[in-house]
């Protein structure tokens, strides 16, 4: 478990994991879906976002897994300002700094399972064999390495995205409705997974989601409502 | 409910405005080229019944002197016998800048000639100014305004009933711009004889009757070459249905939701499968005129080559002109909807096909390209076997083409699967996340551009493939004509009597005078042209064989064996140790067979004394002339004025050589155009993919983005993918490009033209072609790559949205 | 009968096209301007040298036609026609004559009407004429003989030939006046001058095998330059030989300004009267479809001068002659005041 508290040593320097400031976004043509929005997390913490269709959750996740820029505000992502960067710099960010985990789940289909899981770890420079071992182990993955996405079923599938965010080991991990295409069985047990491993890594967990019941789960929760946090 | 129902289907195509003019486009295209091709075929036949009319020679019979003119005392002889016969003299001439075959006809006695009746609907002075001294010029239009400023010329009419390239005229006048009184060539037998005649052969047992072949040799010679074209026209006709057969299978995917709703709604699924058929119709039809109009430009533009072809290969005559055909646009209509439904029989069937309710299905592409790879490769290999199977049982010139049908066709569907295997390979070669997912997703993305991919062999192959024929061709051709044409100077004198007078001049005034005498006989039903020649070296150093029995030049040139060119050697299967009649009684062994490229017909060559033996009357007027080379232009001036010759009687090696080469290599422009074409049609097809499967590619792109690549990176990466798989393309164009080249030289030019050819590589037109494969593929993925480079996140993101 | 020549010439020669009022209205004026004789009344014929042809004129004919029978008493018809045009004046050797020949071959039975073209350039010795002695041919076509008062005939066609001995049992005789013989009231005119005495033997060949024939023969000789008046369409031209001995020749020259007749009265002994314009009169009595086109084939015939008045009906009402310039002509019956046979011959219907 060497890499496991190297990880937990590294997000420890830092204080505020994420911190967001006065954030305002408006998609061109469209009324403003985001009205300045502040919020912080710190490192290793769990925060669930809350919120209606359409209050502008899924846009402030993207906006914090530098996805997409932002018309005014700031946000600090383990200590990078992303209002300064360019596309490349964003890129980077995305690589080395934090993981998706989406309701689609979003695996490559034409990569094999095992294939999928490293993907992210290597593309970071960051693949830890014996982590991505501990963590396929975790997810009762062993069996499936060789198996393409479409072969596995959605319960399956998330548990690979799920692999894959936290291979690489990011200091953040932004999950949109990860639960939102599985039964509620499934759901549990990706959700007890998810918060293990996060707790396990160190690493902090941004959750958007609309059920209260997994909301009731993670440290702290904010709400959204009208594009401003209630 | 049938207005909303089309309503409906109709805003997919106001939506993706793009998918609709590929669509189009692809239709287009097929059938341009397709049309183009046999627009161009049309063109070239009415062409050769014009001239068979326009000569009369396609169904008169004709009485001609074996040695040469007849004189014109001769025809009045036998015209008052009664025989109905009008006389023709005809010589090529130079007029101005002009070549010209000048055709001298009587037009009191001539059959009714389709010039001369349009010439005098315009105006009825026509004939009467045609029959006195200031005579008249009939020729083609482009002829005329050719020659319209040349100085001293009786005065042109155009018409277009004159083959290109001739001048028609009344005999008096030939025969003074020949320069040939009192001659005539033959004699036309007219359809209608008087009773009581007393026979030919008694009154004028010297003449010879033949009966006039002159369109159906036109017609049978031409047939390998329109086959050739046609297969081209089916060719580019194919490579564009593949475009046509991608988009609409794509348009139908997009439209699952709208028909499960439009079902959902009650609207029975017969119904809706009509609706989308008018539809495709409806499409057909416009994609179809427009390829009609594009297909007109085409064949216009490339009808003048064509026309250079026929001519220079056969001495067909075509015009240069392009008219429209009604039977020309209903049948490329006809092709542009039945290849429309072709291409979209599977989508349609597809659509029918869909149950319900069931959801979109998750793309099992693994499973599915495995299955469909196995069943590919299969067919590829069976489609092969098929070719190889036609040509052993057809034999000839169609199993020939089902040979290469196969062959391409065949090669066509192992490309997907043989791609497969590639890019498996190259993954298992590749370290790196990226790298992996490169190959990996290329292989995914298989079975939507595989169609394009094989469009893109198909027009690699017949470029490798054709390129090689023709340069092969050409090389070998060089070479045949520095051995084959040896003199220094070439002349043909008026008559024998100046032939022999023109031989005793030059015989001290050159190192060799070589009578070139032949004689027309028949092999197995099939004329040949018997030469004889003299026993010389010139001929046993420099005559190109291809195979000979160990004293062959001694058997020959004793009368003791006959060398036969290739065309009769396998046309009738003789070869050295064979024995052929030439005539009855004369039956010679074979000594050697040579080639002789650029000559549809059989040729046999022998020594002199034995042809004159066994041959009546055989014209002495021409002759090759050894002498050094420096010394040719002064001999040239020499004879022209001692014999007041014509230019075109004294042709001197070097000038006949370049006239020799010109010509050939005027023959294979068309071929090299719609190579292009294709390969361009091909390049078109990739695009056409990529933009189709754009929608598609960009969820599996989305993710990749999302996990830390630019934009930026994705595009090039996009780009690199295509030019990998042109790459892996081309280099498999390669060996299939040289088979085709290989079933070309040794099977199609042996059966159309009855010649084998030598095949010889040309790497660096590989390197240009492969060059040329990856600007197209590089340009094909360009504009999509470019696309997604300037692509919104925010679109991009949409992939992740919730509520899908 | 110059105006038939022309026109057939004419017409056959530049464009084989149907005859208009203005087709050969000009070239009666050009003659002149291209150096061709005109007819003059001054001009004393000469024989045998007016047998033979006349380059310095424009236009000449030999034209014979021919009354036979047959052992079982059928009557048939025979024409033997060979004409000359000249494209420019003079003769030249070889193709650069401008002299144009054509010939006409005819055999007309009471059910079928045979005939054939020739045409052929002058100078290369395919067709021409000589006067003595004499020799006229086409092809295998010839009318020959050592003088004008026996010849040999013959001609063959596709479906018939024949081969005809002619001997002449009276004098030539002149129409006109003098030969000289006026077409117009304008002045038009050609030489002109017959024999409308021959006496013929033979054998005419049709596709039901050869029959042995006799009967009489009217040969005219015609030159001239100049055809008919600029308003003339159209003729019917009679020869016609009555049991008495008697022979009318007569034309109706139908045009615009209304119709010149003309022709000439020949006493059994030969002598020739000229009539006057108008004296001769001819009416149609019936029209019938001939090669769609409606022709008068019954005629009623009249020279008050004479006491004639006859009807004269053909031997075949479909004597067409489907040549380039086509027009009917045919052996005829002559009932009435007079009896006897003829040969008819109209043009210009349309």
């Amino acid at each position: 478990m060497a890499g496991l508290e190297m990880g937990a040593n590294l997000v420890a320097q830092e204080a505020a994991m994420l911190q967001i400031e006065d954030v305002s976004k408006t998609y061109p043509g469209a009324r403003p879906v985001l009205q300045g929005v502040s919020l912080h997390l710190d490192a290793g913490e769990t925060l669930a976002l809350t919120g209606e269709s359409g209050s502008g959750k899924s846009t402030l996740l993207h906006l914090a897994g530098a996805l997409d820029g932002f018309d005014s505000g700031e946000i600090t992502l383990a200590g990078t300002r992303l209002s300064g960067l360019d596309d490349s710099g964003r890129a980077a960010l995305r690589r080395g700094c934090v993981a998706l985990v989406f309701q689609q789940f979003n695996l490559i289909p034409s990569l094999t399972v095992a294939q999928n899981l490293s993907f992210h770890a290597r593309l970071a420079g960051r693949q830890d064999p014996a982590w991505i071992r501990d963590l396929t182990d975790r997810l009762g993955l062993g069996e499936l390495g060789a198996r393409y996405p479409e072969q596995l079923s959605g319960g399956q599938q998330q548990r690979v995205a799920i692999g894959r965010a936290l291979a690489a080991r990011p200091a953040l991990l932004l999950a949109d409705e990860p639960t939102g295409n599985l039964d509620e069985t499934a759901s549990d047990a990706v959700m007890d997974l998810m918060l293990e491993l996060v707790r396990v890594s160190g690493t902090a967990l941004f959750l958007v989601t609309h059920s209260e019941r997994i909301a009731a789960r993670l440290d702290r929760r904010a709400h959204l409502s009208g594009g401003r946090i209630a | 409910m049938i207005g909303a129902a089309l309503q409906a289907l109709a805003s997919h195509w106001r939506r993706h405005p793009l998918q609709l003019g590929t669509l189009l486009a692809g239709l287009a295209l097929a059938t341009a080229l397709w049309s183009a091709v046999q627009a161009i075929n049309a063109e070239a036949r009415a062409s050769y019944a014009r001239a068979a009319s326009q000569i009369g020679g396609a169904t008169l019979d004709v009485l001609e002197a074996p040695g040469g003119p007849m004189s014109r005392a001769r025809y009045v002889a036998l015209r008052r016998a009664g025989w109905q016969l009008s006389p023709v003299l005809e010589g090529r001439t130079r007029l101005g800048e002009e070549q010209v075959t000048l055709l001298g006809l009587d037009p009191l006695t001539h059959p009714p000639l389709p010039a001369f009746e349009a010439a005098m609907q315009a105006d009825q002075a026509t004939l009467a100014q045609m029959l006195t001294q200031g005579g008249l010029l009939l020729a083609s239009p482009e002829l005329v305004s050719a020659l319209k400023d040349v100085p001293g010329l009786p005065p042109l009419r155009a018409s277009d009933s004159v083959p290109p390239g001739m001048v028609i005229t009344d005999i008096g006048l030939a025969e003074r711009l020949l320069a040939r009184p009192d001659q005539i060539d033959r004699l036309l037998i007219l359809p209608q004889q008087p009773m009581q005649l007393t026979p030919l052969d008694q009154l004028a047992p010297d003449l010879q009757r033949r009966a006039s072949r002159a369109g159906a040799d036109t017609a049978r010679l031409t047939d390998s070459f329109h086959l050739n074209l046609t297969a081209f026209g089916l060719l580019s006709f194919a490579v564009g249905l593949f475009i046509v057969h991608g988009t609409v299978g794509l348009a139908f995917e997009q439209r699952r939701a709208m028909v499960r709703t439009l079902r959902a709604l009650g609207l029975p699924v017969w119904l809706l499968a009509a609706l989308m058929l008018a539809e495709l119709l409806a499409l057909a039809l416009v994609g179809g005129l427009l390829g009609l109009g594009l297909g007109y430009l085409v064949a216009a533009a490339l009808l003048p080559d064509v026309a250079a072809t026929l001519r220079g290969l056969y001495g067909a005559p075509v015009a240069g002109g392009l008219s429209l055909r009604p039977s020309w646009i209903v049948g490329g209509l006809a092709m542009a909807l039945i290849g429309t439904l072709a291409a979209s029989a599977q989508a349609l069937w597809r659509m029918l096909r869909m149950p319900l309710l069931a959801a979109p299905g998750l793309q099992a592409w693994a499973q599915r390209a495995a299955q469909g790879d196995r069943r590919m490769a299969l067919a590829g290999l069976g489609l092969i076997a098929a070719g190889i199977a036609a040509l052993a049982l057809i034999k000839g010139l169609i199993g020939g083409f089902a040979l290469i049908a196969g062959l391409m066709l065949g090669a066509a569907l192992l490309l997907p699967p043989v791609l497969a295997a590639l890019l498996g390979l190259g993954r298992h070669l590749t370290r790196g996340p990226l790298g992996e997912w490169l190959w990996a997703d290329t292989r995914a993305q298989l079975p939507g551009i595989g169609l394009a991919l094989m469009a893109l062999l198909l027009a690699l192959a017949a470029n490798i493939g054709v390129g090689t024929m023709v340069s092969s061709f050409r090389l070998t051709f060089t070479g045949w004509l520095d051995q084959r044409l040896v003199s220094e100077l070439y002349l043909t004198a008026r008559d024998d009597a100046q032939g022999a007078e023109i031989a005793r001049w030059l015989a001290p005034r050159s190192d060799a005078v070589l009578p070139i005498r032949a004689a027309e006989f028949t092999v197995q039903g099939n004329p040949v042209t018997v030469y004889g020649v003299v026993d010389h070296p010139t001929y046993r150093d420099n005559w190109p064989l291809l195979d000979r029995t160990p004293d062959a030049w001694a058997q020959v040139n004793a009368g003791q064996g006959v060398f036969i060119n290739e065309q009769l050697a396998r046309r009738a299967d003789l070869w050295p140790g064979d024995v052929v009649q030439l005539a009855p009684g004369w039956v010679l062994p074979v000594a050697g067979v040579y080639s002789d490229y650029g000559n549809p017909t059989g040729q046999a060559i022998t020594a002199l004394p034995a042809l004159l033996t066994h041959a009546r009357a055989v014209p002495n007027r021409r002759f090759g002339v050894r002498i050094v080379p420096e010394a040719v232009p002064d001999l040239i001036e020499a004879l022209r004025a001692k014999f007041d010759l014509p230019a075109s009687a004294l042709i001197d090696q070097a000038g006949l050589k370049s006239r020799s080469l010109a010509v050939f290599d005027k023959t294979f422009v068309v071929t090299g155009a719609l190579n292009l074409l294709t390969l361009g049609v091909a390049g078109f097809a990739i695009l056409t993919s990529l933009l189709t499967l754009w929608s598609l590619r960009l969820p599996q792109l989305a993710p990749v983005w999302a996990l830390g690549l630019t934009r930026g990176r994705l595009a090039r990466l996009e780009l690199a993918r295509s030019l990998l798989l042109a790459t892996f393309t081309a280099l498999l164009a390669l060996p299939l490009g040289l088979a085709l080249a290989w079933v070309l030289l040794a099977v199609i030019n042996v059966q159309a033209f009855g010649w084998r050819l030598p095949m010889y590589l040309f790497p660096l037109d590989w390197l240009r072609l492969f060059l040329l494969a990856l600007l197209a593929a590089g340009l094909a993925a360009a504009l999509p790559a470019r696309r997604l480079y300037r692509l919104p996140p925010s679109e991009l993101l949409k992939v992740f949205a919730n509520a899908r | 009968m110059l105006a038939r020549l022309v026109v057939i010439l004419a017409l056959a020669l530049l464009a084989a096209r149907p005859a208009g009022a203005q087709g050969f209205a000009g070239l009666g004026s050009t003659a002149a301007a291209e150096g061709f004789a005109t007819p003059s009344p001054d001009t004393r014929l000469s024989f045998p040298r007016d047998h033979g042809p006349h380059p310095d004129f424009r236009i000449e004919w030999w034209y014979l036609t021919a009354n036979l029978t047959g052992p079982d008493g059928t009557d048939y018809g025979v024409q033997w026609t060979l004409f000359r045009t000249a494209l420019a004046l003079g003769e030249a050797e070889g193709w650069a004559s401008p002299q144009i020949w054509m010939g006409h071959a005819a055999a007309t039975t009471p059910q079928h009407h045979y005939f054939a073209e020739r045409l052929a350039r002058g100078g290369i010795g395919q067709a021409g004429v000589h006067s003595d002695p004499f020799e006229a041919w086409i092809d295998g076509w010839q009318m020959a003989g050592e003088d004008f008062d026996s010849l040999r005939l013959t001609a063959r066609g596709a479906e018939f030939a024949y081969d005809l001995t002619l001997s002449a049992e009276g004098p030539l005789v002149l129409q006109g006046v003098n030969g000289y013989s006026v077409k117009s009231a304008d002045g038009q005119a050609s030489h002109y001058y017959s024999q409308p005495h021959y006496r013929i033997e033979g054998t005419l060949t049709l596709p039901s095998g050869p029959v042995a024939v006799s009967g009489q023969g009217w040969l005219d000789r015609e030159w001239s330059s100049q055809p008919l008046a600029a308003d003339q369409t159209g003729w019917d031209w009679f020869s016609l030989s009555f049991d008495s001995g008697a022979h009318l020749m007569g034309f109706r020259l139908r045009g615009a300004r209304g119709d010149f007749t003309s022709g000439t009265w020949i006493a059994p002994d030969g002598s020739a009267t000229p009539l006057a314009p108008g004296a001769f009169q001819a009416a149609p009595l019936e029209l019938a479809d001939v090669a769609g086109r409606q022709i008068p084939i019954r005629w009623r015939v009249t020279l008050p001068e004479r006491g004639l008045d006859v009807e004269v009906s053909p031997l075949n009402r479909q004597s067409w002659m489907g040549t380039r310039f086509p027009y009917w002509e045919g052996p005829v019956r002559v009932t009435g005041s007079h009896a006897g046979r003829g040969y008819l011959e109209m043009t210009g219907y349309e």
